[in-house]
């Protein structure tokens, strides 16, 4: 992440969307900012932790980072933060009551939709929650408006004194484009304000904000009818009108670029009267939303006749191959000829562990153990429900393998009676949602082993850190939280917590058959750090001596993907049986020499490699 | 609206892929074009797919290529240039790496890595340029500066000189890695080579 510099006003950057929100959050004088890490949004924060005058967090979760901001708020300051869709989930319990409060200082949420799912367990659309909350909701389609509606969405946010969200997707937040900056205004917050009614919602001082939640929501419909982020784009073709908002606009700008588009910017809520204007200009309307009927619900609703989902997929983007298709379906059209050349089918390259990760330990030892049950969590660790280990049963949220492990204890029948249930967590997500869960394990007194696997980072997102690092967002030293004795104060017994190296195999599978044995609450702590972290150390690589390689493949079930097979042979055994060997090599300028594919290695082929050609060029 | 430039550039996380792209982008942008660059990065750090498509031109609205529309395809591997063949418009170069990346999936024996990835794109009617970037990066001593080497090859491939983009690739290391300006600069020709002498072994 390069570090943002003091660029002038006017200059006319390359920016992804999330460049783009921070730069605009900068700008606006904004005070706090606050995030958890998550795909697509991480960016966001980063960024913003490089720039000036403003305080910035990673929170332990996306509520405390609502909750944060909206403390900022009512001491008058501009505040901010940022979330995937699924950690606005987890705020949602702040954003349904501050909608009731409604804000100070201006408060702006990004929330970033992973629409196409790359890096997430579903597809949610955010833009309910506009519906749900009574805020408004800004859609912008590239970088250059993802700067303009976020700078929009605060001077919104303090006319209406409302939360405002500006929803980003995928590929706005990872699509980079031309964004004509300007100057950053300093503000001083007006300071807090004591007043029981408009902040302690008890019964008795939310009741009478509610109609004025649902004024305000009037308000805001009245200047969505007239705000300019509201706009048509004509077009000579009057057969078919669009309403788009988002990404998908580009796409259907870039696909029809003669038909006329209703532009959603500040789409939520919605300006119903201008709609059904713009629908009357049109012979037919076709509603282009990622990803739920949502708006083409309520124009239905409101008497507008209009098409959607009946041509569209309910799921992924709406790129313009996918807009041509829909379009020829309503047109009763013959589809679009296919490209020249097929597209070929070609291995998948699902994601792997790095090569070295501490995970790796894990994953190989779980592989090797019987009859039992493994509760997974999300983070890189989930990649252990692939191959070759398959050794992580479940991921649903983050947390949630705790619960889920205990639920299994609980509600196990005959079926399962001899079954183990282990629980594996990373450090960063038992420190969001986890420790809740463990809580509840030893609360009600569940059997299950958790497995803590502490890197340091937050390792899916980039290493980012927590607060079991020791450092903040800036990189300086922090308090850190001793994992052991927060286990320890969360009821397990310190008999049942160890700490364990997961490059010591034999020290971890004995570790997990003891704890999994014992029926009570245990946590096996990992404490090796994340490759791709400054704190690990590599050290000097291994090599495979042919001549002793038997081609067991033992190796191979590490899962490295410094290993490579040679060659593979069928050769018959003393039994009769059949097998296949797969003869390896370690691609020695990756190995890091952690040593873990040394241990299942009978032969001892596996050896220290003599030093590689040294770089000299690359020395001057 | 103006043509817009369509380059698709593959390959597997790691390899430099959106770094590529991004020192394209600078070039064009350096000659006042729109730009959008579009990458779903996600997982892609562990050892995935990689895409970046970079798109510029007098205006440029959707930032995705779509298939059958890339005017040029740069494969940094040679079975994702394969995986990705079926993007080039018709008569449209692909410039491909013959260097292999071998997935564990592959390793473990779920899937096979197809005999001749540059024969099949061939057999499929694609004009390919093939050479060995890594081989290339290597003999110049790191394997990262395959990068480089894959952007010299492009450069002869673009609506614009080859200089800008060296410019653009020179002026990034100069501000950020100084000391491996000479080596890129190298690199860069060797990309350029490589592919120019691709081409006269094509038309001889």
């Amino acid at each position: 992440m390069s570090a943002p510099q003091p660029v002038p006003a006017a200059s006319r950057l390359f920016f992804s969307g999330n460049e783009a929100v921070a730069r605009a959050v900068w700008e606006s004088g904004t005070r706090v900012a606050a995030a958890y890490p998550g795909t697509p949004a991480t960016e966001i924060l980063e960024v913003l932790a490089g720039y000036p005058d403003l305080y910035t967090e990673w929170s332990v979760n996306e509520k405390v980072s609502l909750e944060v901001a909206l403390g900022a708020s009512m001491v008058g300051a501009r505040a901010f933060c940022a979330m995937k869709h699924v950690g606005l989930n987890v705020a949602s319990d702040a954003l349904m009551t501050m909608t009731v409060t409604g804000t100070e200082g201006g408060l702006v949420i990004a929330v970033a939709d992973d629409v196409g799912m790359s890096s997430s367990q579903n597809e949610q659309d955010s833009r309910y929650w506009g519906r749900f909350a009574h805020v408004p909701v800004l859609e912008p389609a590239d970088s250059q408006e993802a700067y303009v509606m976020t700078r929009a969405a605060f001077e919104l946010s303090e006319r209406f004194r409302t939360p405002v969200i500006v929803r980003l997707t995928t590929r706005i937040c990872h699509v980079k484009g031309v964004v004509t900056v300007g100057e950053r205004t300093a503000l001083e917050p007006a300071g807090f304000v004591k007043d029981a009614r408009r902040w302690v919602m008890v019964p008795g001082n939310a009741k009478p904000r509610l109609p004025l939640m649902f004024e305000r929501e009037a308000a805001l419909r009245a200047e969505a009818e007239v705000s300019p982020l509201n706009q048509v784009v004509e077009g000579p073709d009057r057969r078919l009108g669009f309403v788009a908002s988002g990404p998908a606009f580009m796409h259907v700008r870039e696909a029809f670029p003669d038909a006329p588009v209703f532009k959603l910017g500040l789409a939520c809520p919605a300006p119903l009267a201008r709609l059904a204007e713009f629908a009357a200009s049109v012979e037919t309307l076709l509603v282009v939303e990622e990803t739920e009927p949502l708006l083409e619900t309520e124009l239905k609703a409101a008497g507008v006749n209009c098409h959607g989902k009946d041509v569209l997929p309910r799921v992924g983007e709406l790129a313009p191959d996918v807009l041509r298709g829909a379009v020829a379906r309503l047109r009763g059209e013959a589809p679009a000829e296919a490209p020249h050349v097929a597209p070929q089918a070609v291995f998948p390259r699902p994601p792997t562990m790095c090569v070295a990760c501490p995970h790796l330990g894990v994953y190989y030892t779980l592989s090797q153990m019987r009859n039992l049950v493994i509760s997974g969590d999300i983070g890189c660790y989930t990649l252990g429900a692939g191959h070759p280990w398959n050794a992580l049963d479940t991921c649903i949220s983050m947390g949630a393998s705790m619960g889920m492990a205990l639920g299994m204890d609980k509600g196990r029948g005959a079926a399962d009676a001899n079954k183990k249930v282990v629980a594996v967590i990373g450090d960063s997500t038992f420190l969001h949602m986890g420790m809740q869960g463990l809580l509840d394990i030893t609360w009600n007194r569940g059997n299950v082993t958790v497995l803590l696997l502490d890197n340091r980072a937050v390792g899916m997102t980039g290493g980012q850190d927590n607060p079991g690092t020791g450092r903040d967002i800036h990189g300086e030293a922090a308090p850190r939280v001793d994992f052991a004795r927060l286990c320890e104060a969360l009821g397990v017994k310190k008999d049942r917590i160890r700490v364990v190296d997961p490059y010591q195999l034999p020290v971890l599978f004995k570790a997990l058959r003891e704890e999994t044995k014992i029926d009570e609450p245990s946590v096996i702590i990992t404490n090796q750090p994340c490759v791709l972290i400054d704190d690990y150390q590599p050290t000097p690589p291994y090599q495979v001596l042919d001549d002793r390689c038997t081609g067991c493949g033992n190796c191979i079930d590490v899962g490295c993907p410094a290993i490579h097979v040679t060659r593979r042979e069928r050769t018959v055994k003393a039994s009769g049986k059949e097998v296949e060997l797969a003869f390896v090599r370690i691609e020695t300028g990756a190995c890091t020499g952690c040593g873990l594919c040394v241990q299942p290695c009978a032969p001892e082929a596996i050896v220290h490699a003599v030093p590689v050609r040294p770089l000299q060029f690359m020395r001057k | 609206m103006g043509k817009t430039t369509n380059i698709m550039v593959c390959g597997v996380g790691g390899q430099g892929v959106m770094t590529a792209t991004e020192i394209l982008a600078e070039a064009a942008l350096s000659l006042g074009f729109d730009v959008k660059k579009t990458e779903v990065a996600g997982m892609s750090q562990r050892g995935g797919v990689v895409t970046s498509h970079l798109r510029f031109g007098p205006e440029v609205r959707s930032p995705q290529i779509l298939a059958g529309e890339a005017d040029l395809l740069v494969g940094f591997e040679a079975a994702e240039a394969l995986r990705w063949g079926h993007m080039l418009r018709p008569g449209a170069v692909a410039l491909v790496n013959v260097g292999r990346i071998v997935p564990p999936v592959v390793n473990v024996g779920l899937y096979d890595y197809p005999q001749d990835p540059v024969g099949e794109m061939r057999a499929l009617g694609l004009t390919v340029h093939a050479f060995d970037a890594t081989a290339l990066a290597l003999e110049l001593g790191n394997v990262r500066l395959g990068n480089t080497v894959m952007l010299g090859a492009m450069a002869g491939h673009l609506p614009f000189r080859a200089d800008v983009l060296r410019e653009a690739v020179l002026a990034r290391f100069a501000r950020r890695k100084p000391h491996l300006l000479e080596a890129n600069r190298l690199a860069f020709a060797a990309g350029q080579h490589a592919v120019g002498a691709e081409c006269a072994a094509d038309a001889a």
